[in-house]
C-alpha cells in the first residue's frame, strides 16, 4: 500500500508497486491531463511535480512516491502557474496540445526556482519536453512573458 | 484504494476532469460535453440546426460543426471564423465541435469523401462555409422580419446582434434561433465583399487554446469507459512477419492481465490497466514466421532502387532535348545521387482507439483520424456490423502529420481485430506505445534520386535530368505524381528538363508524411539548383529570380524573404546562409536559414526567415504558427531522423532516444511574413516543411564545401 497526496488530497494505491505514477494518475485516478508520449523519460509529456520538483511520471514507480506530494496539471496553483497559463493563452502556444500539460509543468517549475530565466535557463529546463508540433518559439516567448508579468 | 466510482452503466463515459460524453447520437441532438467535442458544455438547452454546419443555441452560442479533424493546424478556429464572418457573429459566441462521420454531407470537396489532409481544410471549406454562414444569417433575418413585422431588407446584423433601426427592435441570435431554424434557406445566399470582412484576416484567439493549456482537452487516450480493457499488441520487428507460435504463460500470470489473443497483426494482451497490459506484453514469448517478411536492409533496398535506373521509368516531364543539351559544346556537367530515408511521423499522441459495443449491438468508436468514413468501413468489415450501426465519435488528435490518414484504415482494422478477438463484452482501448509508433511502418518512403545538370559556356543552366525511385504512396502501377511532384513541375525556366519516376516494391507500408512528395523533391531540386547556380558563378537569390521569370508568386516570397534577411548583407562570423523556395499545396514559401557548425561538428540553425503566400490570410497568427511548426518539424527530420532496416530487415530505431525530435534548444528563431493577397486561401499545415531542409543544406555546403547527398544530416556531421 502506497500513500501519497495528489493535488492536495490523500490517496492510497494498493496495486502493483512497480506501476509507474503516470498510469496510477491516468488509469486509477482518472486524471488525464498528464500524458503518455514515450514511457522512457525522453519526451516530458508525463511531467508532474513531485515534492515541488519536475518528475517524469512514466519512469517513477508508485512505490517511490510513498509520502510524497504529487501535483498534476489539474492541480497546479500559485502565481507562477497563473502567469504561465495566462501567457500560454495570450499567444496561442498550443497546436495539437498533447505535449502542453508537460510543457506547462516544466515551465512553472522553472519560474518557481528562476523567476527571470535567460534563454539558456529555458533551454536547460525545457529541453526534456518534446513538442512534435514544434511550438518551441512560442513556449520560449510565453515563459519570458510570464516572467515579465510576475515582475510587473 | 480511493478512486472515483462511475455510474455503473456503460453509457456513462468519463473523460478527463469529469466530462461526461453522452453516447446517444440522435441526429442533430448532441449530449452536453466539452466545447471540443459535440457541443459546448456552456451552451444551454436545445441546439437549433441551420443545415449541416451551424447550430445556434438559445444562449446565443453558435457552434460550427467541423468536418475536419483538429490535430493542431487550427481548422476548428479557421472554420468557425469563416462562418462567423458571413453570419456577422461576435467571436466570443463562436464554438466548434466535431461533425459526425459522414462521407456525403461532410465530404472534403477536394477528396470526395470526408477527410483531412493535403492542407485542404480551409481551401475546400472556404466557399462552403461562407455560404453556410450567410444562409444562417439570412434565416435569422427572415425570422426577425416575420417576428417584428418589418421588411427583411431593413434589418442589419452586426457582432451577434440583429437590429431594425426604424423600430428600435434588436435581438441576439439565440432568442430567434428556434423560429429561424424553420425558415426556408435562401437558394443562393449573398456573400460579403471581402473588403467588408471584419474577422477574416485578423488575429484572434484559437478556440481550443484554453482547454489545451489547462490539461482539460480530451484526446482519444483520455477516454475511459466503465469496465474498459486496455489492449496492447506485440508486433514483429520485421515487416510482414506473422505469429508462428506464442507462449503466453508468463504474460497471463501478470496481475491485471485478463487475456491474450493472437490477431492478424501480432499478439494482443488485454488488461485492466495500462501498466499490466505493457508488463504482460513484455512477458510474451513469440516465435515469428519470417517467410513473408521484408528481410532486406535499408542499404540493400537503396542499392536495388539504383539498379532500376538502367531501365525506363515513367515519364513525368520531358521538355526540350536533354541528351543534346548535355552534349553541347563547352558544357559543364554535375551529377548527384541522393538518398532519403524512411521517416516515421511520430505524432505526440501515438495511435489509439476506444471501441464499445452497445446493448443493441451497435458500435461506438472514439478515435481521432483523418478519414472517419474509412474507419467506419474498417470496423464494419472486421466486425461484420453494418455501417449504419457504427458511430465514429471524433476526438482531438495529438498530432498526425499524415499518420492518421490511411485509406483502408489499417490501424483501425487492427483495433477492430483486437476488439473482436476480445469477445466485445467489455469496451476496449487499443493503444500503441511509442515503440509501436516508430516501428509501425506507414513511413515516408525511402527514395533515391539521381540528377544530372548542365551549364553552358554562358553560365546558363541548360539541362536537368532527374530520376526518382521509391514506393508509390498511392499504390499506382503507373507514374505516381506524389513521387515526382515538386520536381517534374519545377518553376524554373530550364529549357531541357526530364523527370522520370520509378515505382518500387518493398514490404514496408508507405504513407504520406507532412508535405508528401515535396519532402524529398523540394530538397533535391533546391539543393541541386543551388549547386548549379554556384557553379555558374551566380548568387543563390539572384540566380533563382532570373530563372523564375514570370512565376510571380514564387518571386514574391523569394524577394520578400531576401529583404527580411537582408540577403547579401553582413552575416555573423562563423555562420552561413542558405535559401530555398518551394510551392506545395498551392502555397508558396521561401525560407532562408542561418547556420553554423557546432562543437560536435553538426549543423546549428540559428535563425530562419520565412515568407509565405497562401492567398487570403484567414488568421495570420495561425498561419505563422503553422510555418514556425513546419520549420521545426522539417528541421528535426532532416537533422536527425531515419527509420533504418538493419541486417535481415530488422527495424533499428524504437523511441525518441534514437528517433530524435527537435528540442527547444535546437529550435531556431523563425520570423514569418505573409504576402498580402486576395487569391482564395490555400493551406499552411504542410508548405512550411519543404524549404527548410534545402535552406539548411545549402548553408551547410557554404560552411563546409560539402553538398548534402544523404539524410539525415547528422550522419554526415559525425562521419
Ligand atoms: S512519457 Fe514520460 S517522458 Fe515521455
Ligand atoms: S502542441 Fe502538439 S506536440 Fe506540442
Amino acid at each position: 500500500m502506497v500513500t501519497f497526496t495528489l493535488n492536495g488530497e490523500e490517496r492510497r494505491f494498493d496495486g502493483d508497486p512497480e506501476t509507474p505514477l503516470l498510469w496510477v494518475i491516468r488509469d486509477f485516478e482518472k486524471l488525464t491531463g498528464t500524458k503518455y508520449g514515450c514511457g522512457v523519460a525522453q519526451c516530458g509529456a508525463c511531467t508532474v511535480h513531485l515534492d515541488g520538483m519536475t518528475r517524469r511520471s512514466c519512469v517513477t514507480p508508485i512505490s517511490m512516491v510513498e509520502g510524497s506530494e504529487v501535483v498534476t496539471i489539474e492541480g497546479i496553483q500559485g502565481a507562477e502557474a497563473e502567469a504561465v497559463q495566462k501567457a500560454w493563452v495570450a499567444i496561442d502556444v498550443p497546436q495539437c496540445g498533447y505535449c502542453q500539460s508537460g510543457q506547462i509543468m516544466s515551465a512553472v517549475a522553472l519560474l518557481q526556482t528562476t523567476p527571470k530565466p535567460t534563454d539558456a535557463d529555458i533551454d536547460g529546463a525545457m529541453a526534456g519536453n518534446i513538442c512534435r508540433c514544434a511550438t518551441y518559439q512560442r513556449i520560449r516567448q510565453a515563459i519570458h512573458d510570464a516572467a515579465d508579468t510576475m515582475e510587473g | 484504494m480511493t478512486i472515483h466510482q462511475f455510474a455503473p452503466s456503460r453509457r456513462a463515459f468519463l473523460a478527463g476532469a469529469g466530462l461526461v460524453i453522452g453516447v446517444a447520437l440522435a441526429p442533430r441532438v448532441f449530449a452536453a460535453t466539452s466545447s471540443l467535442n459535440g457541443v459546448p458544455a456552456d451552451a444551454q438547452g436545445q441546439q437549433y440546426p441551420f443545415q449541416a454546419f451551424v447550430r445556434i443555441a438559445p444562449d446565443d452560442t453558435v457552434t460550427v460543426l467541423a468536418k475536419h479533424i483538429e490535430m493542431g493546424q487550427g481548422p476548428y478556429t479557421g472554420l468557425a471564423t469563416i462562418v462567423a464572418e458571413e453570419l456577422d457573429a461576435d467571436w466570443s459566441q463562436m464554438r466548434a465541435a466535431a461533425a459526425p462521420a459522414d462521407d456525403d454531407v461532410y465530404k472534403n470537396l477536394a477528396f470526395g469523401i470526408q477527410g483531412t489532409g493535403g492542407s485542404t481544410s480551409i481551401a475546400n471549406s472556404y466557399e462552403q462555409l461562407r455560404k453556410a454562414g450567410a444562409t444562417a444569417r439570412a434565416m435569422l433575418v427572415a425570422a426577425a422580419a416575420e417576428e417584428w413585422g418589418v421588411p427583411a431588407a431593413e434589418i442589419t446584423v452586426s457582432a451577434g446582434r440583429i437590429s431594425h433601426a426604424a423600430s428600435g427592435k434588436t435581438s441576439g441570435f439565440g432568442a430567434l434561433a428556434a423560429k429561424a431554424a424553420t425558415m426556408t434557406p435562401p437558394a443562393e445566399p449573398v456573400l460579403k465583399d471581402p473588403r467588408d470582412f471584419v474577422l477574416i484576416g485578423k488575429d484572434r484567439p484559437k478556440l481550443d487554446t484554453v482547454a489545451k493549456s489547462t490539461g482539460k482537452a480530451i484526446f482519444t487516450l483520455d477516454i475511459h469507459a466503465d469496465d474498459m480493457l486496455i489492449a496492447t499488441v506485440a508486433h514483429p520487428d520485421r515487416f510482414g512477419a506473422t505469429v508462428a507460435s506464442v507462449d503466453d504463460t508468463a504474460a497471463k500470470a501478470v496481475p491485471g492481465v485478463v487475456d491474450v489473443k493472437v490477431v492478424p497483426q501480432g499478439v494482443a494482451v488485454y488488461a485492466d490497466n495500462t501498466f499490466a497490459a505493457l508488463k504482460g506484453r513484455a512477458a510474451l514469448k513469440i516465435d515469428w514466421d519470417l517467410s513473408k517478411a521484408e528481410q532486406r536492409s535499408s542499404e540493400k533496398i537503396a542499392e536495388d532502387y539504383r539498379s532500376l535506373f538502367a531501365k525506363d521509368g515513367f515519364k513525368a516531364a520531358d521538355k526540350g532535348d536533354v541528351e543534346a543539351a548535355f552534349k553541347g559544346d563547352g558544357v559543364t556537367r554535375i551529377e548527384a545521387d541522393m538518398l532519403f530515408p524512411f521517416l516515421a511521423h511520430a505524432p505526440m499522441e501515438p495511435l489509439d482507439a476506444v471501441l464499445v459495443r452497445r446493448e443493441d449491438g451497435s458500435i461506438d468508436s472514439y478515435n481521432g483520424a483523418q478519414f472517419p468514413g474509412q474507419d467506419k468501413q474498417a470496423i464494419s468489415e472486421v466486425l461484420g456490423v453494418d455501417q449504419s450501426q457504427i458511430r465514429i465519435n471524433m476526438q482531438l488528435a495529438g498530432g498526425s502529420f499524415g499518420r492518421r490518414a490511411q485509406f483502408g484504415s489499417p490501424y483501425m482494422r487492427e483495433a477492430a481485430e483486437v476488439f473482436k478477438a476480445s469477445g466485445m463484452a467489455r469496451p476496449v482501448k487499443h493503444m500503441w506505445t511509442r515503440e509501436d509508433d516508430i516501428r509501425g511502418g506507414f513511413y515516408r518512403p525511402l527514395y533515391v534520386h539521381r540528377i544530372r545538370g548542365a551549364i553552358d559556356k554562358a553560365g546558363e543552366i541548360v539541362a536537368w535530368d532527374h530520376v526518382i525511385a521509391g514506393q508509390s504512396i498511392m499504390k499506382k502501377l503507373e507514374l505516381d505524381e506524389s513521387s515526382v511532384e515538386g520536381a517534374s513541375d519545377m518553376p524554373y525556366a530550364i529549357p531541357n528538363l526530364r523527370v522520370f519516376g520509378y515505382n518500387t516494391e518493398v514490404g514496408v507500408p508507405a504513407l504520406w508524411w507532412r508535405s508528401v512528395g515535396h519532402t524529398h523533391t523540394g530538397f533535391a531540386v533546391e539543393t541541386f539548383l543551388d549547386e548549379l547556380l554556384q557553379k555558374a558563378g551566380k548568387d543563390a537569390v539572384e540566380g533563382r529570380i532570373a530563372l523564375l521569370k514570370d512565376q510571380n508568386r514564387h518571386l514574391g516570397v523569394l524577394k520578400k524573404v531576401a529583404e527580411m534577411a537582408d540577403w547579401g548583407g553582413p552575416v555573423p562570423e562563423g555562420r552561413q546562409r542558405g535559401v530555398a523556395v518551394h510551392k506545395s499545396f498551392n502555397t508558396y514559401v521561401a525560407e532562408i536559414a542561418e547556420v553554423s557548425v557546432d562543437e560536435l561538428g553538426a549543423p546549428k540553425v540559428h535563425k530562419v526567415w520565412c515568407a509565405v503566400d497562401c492567398g487570403v490570410a484567414l488568421n495570420p497568427n495561425v498561419i505563422k504558427a503553422q510555418l514556425e511548426g513546419g520549420v521545426g518539424y522539417g528541421l528535426g527530420a532532416i537533422l536527425f531522423d531515419q527509420v533504418e532496416l538493419g541486417e535481415g530487415g530488422k527495424i533499428i530505431q524504437s523511441n525518441f532516444h534514437d528517433y530524435r525530435s527537435l528540442r527547444i534548444n535546437e529550435m531556431p528563431h523563425v520570423e514569418v511574413a505573409i504576402i498580402p493577397s486576395t487569391e482564395a486561401p490555400t493551406g499552411v499545415g504542410e508548405p512550411g516543411v519543404p524549404p527548410i531542409g534545402p535552406a539548411v543544406a545549402n548553408a551547410w555546403r557554404q560552411l563546409t564545401g560539402a553538398p548534402v547527398r544523404r539524410l539525415p544530416l547528422v550522419n554526415i556531421a559525425v562521419s
